[in-house]
């Protein structure tokens, strides 16, 4: 082995090794074959292992958040009970996490109550709804308002910002002033401004995130036009007599996605957010439907009795935060590598 | 300099203007009834709405109402406190709010400066894997859920905190609320300072100092501090707005009369005072505005580019 | 005529590579060059053969994720005492190189002034930190030889100069003050980094006779990395063409331009542009530098080379000896190597050249 190395380091050249290689191909670039933009931004993404997490994390949550209340037979509104042999009423109030098979192989034997057979992962509620099921319900209801909300604000915030960038001069001039003024009104001064014309509820935390998040991806929608408007293949497409909605559906909208998706990635988490708040402070979602931010309200109001309450559904919470964080960073970076990364 | 700080605070003045012109007209076009509460003959209300001038042109009524305001009289509310004047309410409420939301600042900015800067200064070190976990649980769970971590065990399980605000202990029952509220600051500023950091570390000027033979703590404060930190102003500005106005669910779940419970009570409740909502978000509103000014004239200073663009181009 | 031929810069067998995500990349492989007192050598090739990495690495500005596997760096110099030493300036722990080498020994000017200099903070400052650094000046002589130095640099009413900041100034200009930063603790040596890349065309010719004006002023030795051979030919003494993280022709400025050895040196003299070429498309080298990340077996530029030979696939030619100062990286110099002589078009461009050049003699 050892001497195969060193013979290969010091290779006597041989008289026959002096010959001219000849036509051989030596145009084709081997190093940067041809490797499509969006492929190397896929590939540096799945290199990145945050953003994996991230992305794995977004999976599982979606994925009980769409069956994980199929997965028992409780329903989200439902109080889990039966009757007894006298007849009266059995709820199974406030009981805290459990698996009887698991119980029993740790301790041996069975609960001693009325719910000895029920499994509940998470536990019930002191009213006796399940808490798997609630959890992933509202997780499903707090992505829907968060999913919906913001692909409107994407639409909304990329026309806005691409035809401001787009147009420039007075155009530009009236519609950024609009969008300072409108930036400085705080969120929560909209909310209670909505909450005289709105009643409480899923409506307002919706239209309350579609006047504000929009703002956001209008000022990079409109960056990303002022900086690609001047490059040569626009000038060149305008010359060419392209006309305007041309220009900016062909060949801008494709160059502006990347950012405006990364923004989309970040934005989430603030619905996420902004939902769990006001449904917190009771100007959204209201009971008994649910959402992350109530059932962290309902688990705040029997934090004394009922601890394990709370934890289902702001772990959630931080996980969807986390999540997203990742993928948008991991994004960011793929979008735009530094060339350390590369 | 001079020039550039009197435009900004007329811009300023008119969008806040714009703003409470819209707003009162909004609260003024409210669908129903403006007095909820109480249960009055058509003719009483007639009477009542006359006497408060509900009649006059919108505009005369703006009028009044800027002439008030300018007095510092934010009127009466229709349903909360009894009517009590809204001005008496709101000076308590933001003393509250503004003193335990000036300690989170101080707090989370120390903080996260400093853990920000020694990650930096430890890049692919323990510090900074640290600062990095950090901040993202910090960004990652929202400052109320802290506060009832922080209440439950505390409070409850050791009942060494009080359970709820006391203002007669004023910084001792302020420990739980400053803290919680100060972590997301904590964690947005020390991320910041660090990436910022990271990238004037890897500047071409740092490098041009450093071929001058500039190393050591001299080089850190005399190119990439200065550097790094001017744009931290500009993520400090939300930052303090949202903590000293934001505090509305720590607010509430610590029983603190602070602005955001006022909102609260004002939005929440059985129904809504009208006259609270507009009072509160003229006030929200020029607070965001007046700090927004303060940040970018603050800007304006530190950083010569501005500055010195201002005074008119020399070149 | 002998203190001029003094060796003060040697570096030797310099390998270097990188840590990045995707691998290790194996950067300089191997790198032999020197500097004489008072001469300009030129370091020529495309971007990424590693000539910038190898002049970091003697300022100790390499990134955290270079390892330097083995070589030197060898500087020469006279100490305050009127000693000679010699210092390796790869052992040098930082902090005594940033003290005693960088800026009053070395000194280097950037490719990018409009990124160079620290925003924050006056030129005047800037020129100033160096002083205070090395020589301890008062504030006030620091402050007068900063305004000689800006004088000196071409900056005309230096004092008003000195209290602006970096972005009341054009690029021209900074890279003026960039000069006079370097300059100000009286460097030995000046190395270059593409000193004029970024800069207008017409400013161009302006630095780069600053340079050399000043050059003589101070008797600095001068070292440019450029990918330009229109400023090597108008300033270099000796040139190195680097290749793929090694040096595969060294020679003086004639010898490389007009008896050129490397296929690879043939190339880059082949695709400079020129006014009477008879050909109407322009010539480029075909294909791309290797990606170090995956090492060539053999010559690095076989791959690209339409003269290559057999033997370039299996090893990795040795530096063959043309003259006492020319050598060449190239299998076609072995004895038993068919002849392969320089290109017609490239050899009639030279003799063009050669006429050219005597025209004006």
């Amino acid at each position: 082995m050892e001497k195969q190395a060193a013979g290969k380091q010091i290779y006597v050249p041989r008289k026959e090794d002096f010959v001219l290689l000849g036509n051989r191909d030596i145009t084709t670039d081997a190093n940067f074959a041809s490797q499509s933009y969006w492929k190397g931004v896929f590939i540096h993404f799945f290199k990145n292992r945050r953003a994996v997490v991230g992305l794995v994390i977004i999976t599982l949550i979606v994925f009980f958040a769409i069956f994980g209340p199929m997965m028992n037979s409780f329903g989200y509104k439902d109080i889990v009970s039966f009757r007894n042999e006298k007849n009266r009423k059995v709820v199974a109030k406030g009981i805290s996490p459990r698996i009887p098979a698991i119980h029993k192989l740790l301790t041996g034997e069975e609960y001693d109550d009325s719910f000895a057979e029920y499994t509940f992962l998470f536990g019930t509620d002191d009213l006796g709804r399940d808490l798997w099921t609630r959890t992933w319900y509202g997780a499903r209801v707090s992505l829907l308002i968060a999913f919906v909300t913001i692909i409107i604000d994407m639409i909304i915030g990329m026309s806005y910002g691409l035809i401001s960038g787009y147009f420039g001069g007075m155009t530009d001039n009236i519609m950024q002033r609009f969008v300072e003024v409108a930036n400085s009104v705080p969120r929560l001064v909209i909310v209670s401004v909505l909450a005289i014309f709105m009643p409480k509820g899923m409506g307002l935390v919706i239209v309350a995130l579609l006047l504000t998040e929009w703002i956001g991806m209008s000022k990079i929608a409109r960056a990303e036009m002022l900086k690609i408007k001047e490059q040569e293949y626009v000038l060149a497409s305008r010359t060419l007599g392209a006309r305007n909605g041309h220009i900016i559906f062909k060949e801008i909208l494709p160059n502006t996605i990347g950012p405006i998706i990364t923004q989309v990635m970040f934005s989430i988490p603030t619905a996420i957010f902004t939902e769990a708040f006001l449904s917190f402070v009771g100007v959204g979602i209201v009971l008994p439907e649910c959402s992350v931010g109530t059932l962290i309200e309902d688990g705040f109001n029997n934090i004394t009795t009922l601890p394990y309450q709370i934890l289902p559904p702001i772990i959630v919470l931080a996980l969807l935060m986390l999540g997203f964080n990742f993928i948008g960073d991991g994004l960011r970076e793929a979008l735009a590598p530094k060339l350390e990364d590369m | 300099m001079l020039k550039y700080v009197v435009k900004r605070i007329g811009m300023a003045l008119i969008t806040l203007l714009i703003i409470v012109f819209l707003l009162f007209i909004l609260v003024r076009i409210m669908p129903g009834n403006p007095f909820p509460s109480e249960r009055m003959s058509a003719e009483q209300i007639a009477n009542k709405r006359a006497e408060m001038g509900l009649d006059d042109p919108i505009l005369t009524q703006f009028a009044r109402y800027m002439g008030n305001l300018l007095q510092g009289d934010f009127g009466k509310g229709t349903s909360l406190y009894n009517g009590a004047p809204i001005k008496t309410v709101l000076s308590t409420c933001i003393s509250n709010s503004f003193r335990i939301g000036g300690i989170a600042i101080l707090l989370g900015t120390a903080v996260g400066l400093l853990l920000g800067i020694v990650a930096a200064l430890n890049r692919g070190r323990f510090m900074d894997g640290f600062c990095t976990v950090f901040s993202i649980i910090g960004v990652c769970v929202p400052s109320y859920v802290f506060l009832i971590f922080l209440q439950y065990n505390f409070s409850f399980k050791i009942p060494f905190f009080p359970y709820f605000f006391d203002p007669s202990r004023f910084l001792f029952s302020s420990v739980m609320p400053s803290v919680s509220l100060s972590l997301f600051t904590m964690s947005t500023i020390a991320r910041f300072t660090r990436n910022e950091m990271v990238e004037v570390f890897d500047s071409d000027y740092v490098r041009l100092a450093e071929s001058k033979g500039m190393y050591g703590r001299r080089l850190v404060t005399k190119h990439v501090l200065r550097n790094a930190l001017i744009p931290i102003v500009t993520v400090l500005a939300p930052l303090v707005v949202d903590l000293l106005t934001g505090a509305l669910v720590v607010e509430k779940i610590y029983g603190i009369n602070g602005i955001g419970k006022l909102m609260v009570d004002a939005i929440a409740g059985e129904g809504i005072d009208y006259n609270y909502v507009l009072a509160l978000g003229i006030l929200y509103s020029a607070l965001y505005i007046g700090i927004m000014l303060v940040v970018d004239i603050l800007y304006g200073v530190l950083d010569p580019r501005i500055r010195v663009a201002a005074k008119g181009e020399e070149a | 005529m002998s203190e001029e031929a003094k060796t003060i810069l040697d570096i030797k067998n310099l390998d270097i590579s990188f840590r990045t995500n995707a691998g290790v990349v194996h950067a300089i492989r191997g790198v032999n060059l020197d500097l004489r007192k008072g001469e300009t050598v030129a370091i020529v090739g495309e971007s990424g053969s590693g000539k910038s990495v190898t002049m970091k690495a003697a300022m100790g500005l390499l990134d955290s994720n270079a390892t330097v596997n083995s070589g030197e760096i060898l500087y020469t110099f006279t100490d305050e005492s009127g000693r000679e030493q010699t210092v390796d300036l790869l052992k040098l722990p930082k902090k005594q190189l940033r003290q005693s080498i960088n800026g009053q020994r070395i000194a280097m000017v950037f490719q990018d002034p409009m990124t160079s200099l620290d925003p924050t903070m006056t030129i005047g400052k800037q020129i100033m930190e160096g002083m205070f650094l090395h020589k301890g000046m008062s504030k006030e002589a620091a402050h007068a030889r900063a305004l000689e130095l800006l004088t000196l640099v071409g900056i005309t009413d230096p004092e008003k100069r000195f209290r602006n900041y970096p972005h009341q100034l054009s690029g021209g200009m900074r890279q003026r003050v960039v000069i006079a930063i370097a300059l100000s603790a009286d460097p030995d040596i000046l190395i270059c980094d593409e000193p004029t890349t970024a800069l207008d065309v017409t400013i161009q010719a302006k630095i780069l006779e600053l340079i050399m004006d000043i050059q003589q002023k101070m008797k600095l030795s001068v070292i440019y990395i450029t990918h330009d051979l229109g400023v090597v030919a108008k300033v270099a003494d000796y040139v190195d063409v680097m290749y793929a993280g090694k040096i595969v022709e060294v020679g003086n400025v004639n010898e490389i331009f007009y008896k050129p050895k490397h296929p690879y040196t043939w190339g880059l003299l082949s695709a400079m542009p020129d006014m009477d070429t008879d050909d109407d498309r322009l010539y480029s080298i075909p294909g791309s530098p290797p990606n170090l990340l995956h090492e060539p077996e053999g010559d690095a530029f076989a791959a690209r080379n339409q003269f290559a030979l057999a033997i370039d696939e299996k090893l990795d030619p040795p530096l063959f000896k043309v003259s006492e100062t020319h050598y060449a990286a190239t299998w076609l110099l072995h004895p038993d190597a068919p002849p392969i002589e320089i290109p017609k078009e490239l050899k009639a461009r030279i003799a063009r050249a050669q006429r050219e050049v005597e025209k004006y003699l």
